[in-house]
């Protein structure tokens, strides 16, 4: 194993602090996915309004977000809120106040998309049947809706845990910053750690992903 | 006997695109009405005017003396009374064939639901799909979604089903098995109104035929065979003529 610098894992608390990084990176995505789901339904929801006017507002934070590099939301709200207002907000906070902005834009046109995509034929089929707006959008619009949406917004959240990798820029220790560290402690003594340790935080990321990718080409697979 | 549905004078525009012209249709229980024309002449407007799915500019429609208003909240009331089946499959495709067919009865109507899933099957097994009351809509055949479609309008027990070109989107075999299942509920003395390009089934199965183009009736006779044979308008002549090579 020394030859592939894996070894340096199981010197003192190595292990342990880059498992601590990686509930760093999963504790910031969890709670920003919550929150953007919760918010992205909302946006979603409005996006598909009659009001023109609201549709290009949250079309245009829409674009923002896509053009924005998430590291340039990061550094602005971390740095710049500081600067600017005089708050100041920690880095966990600020973390997860970007990755909610953009999760929020992302869900929210993936909600939109899932409500557009159910056919006229649908509404018109219930309304032929004798059902009010209401039962139409919860027995047949709504349901279709969530199957649509959930392997979409599953991928959504898996870009997500792999993105926090950029909240060490701004001074978070997540996993790929533990290891960055391990392999800085070592270079002398195990140079060809950085093969061996980033190939477990490659694992470690793969841990967390697959099965919840597994998960939506299942739903998939059923509902679609 | 009166008349079920009573049309006068309906007119109906999408912005500056008139799309029904003065339209006057009265339709006795019993009767089946089977509307012909060409593409775009407007007979689906008709159709979904017919029920609410869309607004209209001017004059009445009354379904079992009740006036068909989009906006008014009885609407929904006055939709039961009317069964549609539309020409794309809109089987709802989360929910298998029973649930399909049962949703409406149990949610709107409220009736119980055993009643409502015993006569579902008694019906089921009538189009011969019993067996497929499990199935979801994306495992069966067009013919049999269709088959389904019908089900579930008749099992809301409505006083006149509409069918918009409901075999235009089936393979040719399957065509013969929903033009059956129309044919033996029209035996059965159901009041339907429907429209088609399959002019041996409308010959078939009209008690009046009615002649749409651009907008408007251009024929409307009861004589369904001399019809076909011999139209008294150009139109109508020209129409049919355009089936002739088929
Ligand atoms: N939602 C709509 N908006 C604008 N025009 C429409 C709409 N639906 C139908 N039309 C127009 O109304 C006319 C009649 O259409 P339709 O009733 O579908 O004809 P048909 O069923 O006889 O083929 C067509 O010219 C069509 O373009
Ligand atoms: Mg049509």
């Amino acid at each position: 194993m020394q030859g592939l610098g894996i070894d340096v894992l199981f010197k003192g608390t190595n292990m342990l602090r880059l498992l601590k990084g990686l509930w760093v990176s999963v504790e910031i995505s969890l709670i920003s996915v919550v929150i953007s789901i919760v918010l992205g339904l909302i946006v979603g929801v409005l996006m598909t309004s009659k009001n023109g006017a609201l549709r290009l507002l949250f079309r245009s934070y829409l674009e923002v977000v896509r053009i924005m590099p998430q590291m340039v939301l990061l550094f602005i709200v971390y740095f710049g809120t500081t600067r600017v207002f005089g708050i100041n907000i920690s880095a966990e906070l600020s973390a997860i106040i970007v990755f909610v902005f953009w999760g929020t834009a992302e869900m929210g046109d993936l909600v939109r998309g899932s409500i557009k995509s159910i056919p006229r034929i649908q509404y018109d089929s219930a309304y032929a049947l004798g059902m009010n707006k209401f039962q139409v959008h919860f027995y047949i619009v709504f349901p279709q809706t969530i199957r649509r949406l959930l392997p979409l917004s599953i991928n959504l959240v898996t870009r997500m845990i792999k993105t926090t990798s950029l909240v060490m820029m701004i001074g978070i220790v997540e996993v790929l910053k533990v290891a960055q560290q391990i392999i800085e402690a070592n270079r002398k003594a195990s140079p060809n750690a950085a093969f061996g340790v980033f190939a477990v935080v490659f694992l470690l990321y793969f841990i967390v992903c697959w099965p919840i990718s597994r998960f939506a080409v299942k739903l998939e697979k059923r509902w679609v | 006997m009166g008349e079920l549905v009573k049309v006068k004078h309906l007119h109906k525009e999408y912005g500056r695109n008139v799309v029904l012209k003065d339209i006057d249709l009265s339709v006795k229980k019993g009767e089946v009405v089977v509307i012909i024309g060409p593409s775009g002449c407007g007979k689906s407007t008709f159709l979904r005017c017919l029920n609410g799915l869309e607004e209209i500019q001017g004059g009445v429609i009354t379904v079992d003396g009740l006036p068909v208003e989009p906006d008014k909240k009885d609407i929904t009331k006055i939709r039961q009374k009317i069964g549609m089946v539309f020409q794309s499959y809109d089987l709802f495709p989360h929910k298998t064939v029973l649930e399909n067919v049962v949703l409406a009865p149990v949610k709107v109507q409220k009736r119980y639901k055993d009643d409502a899933i015993r006569e579902a099957l008694v019906l089921l097994d009538k189009v011969g799909l019993a067996d497929k009351k499990d199935y979801y809509p994306r495992q069966l055949s067009g013919g049999q979604k269709q088959r389904v479609a019908i089900v579930r309008a008749l099992l809301m027990h409505p006083e006149v089903i509409l069918f918009d070109e409901v075999t235009a989107a089936l393979d040719p075999e399957m065509v013969h098995e929903v033009l059956q299942t129309m044919l033996d509920l029209a035996r059965s003395g159901s009041t339907m109104i429907i429209v088609t390009h399959e002019m041996a089934f409308a010959k078939a199965v009209a008690d009046r035929i009615v002649f749409f183009d651009q907008g408007e009736i251009v024929e409307e006779t009861t004589d369904v065979k001399g019809f076909f044979e011999n139209p008294s308008t150009d139109r109508a002549k020209r129409f049919l003529k355009t089936f002739a090579y088929e």
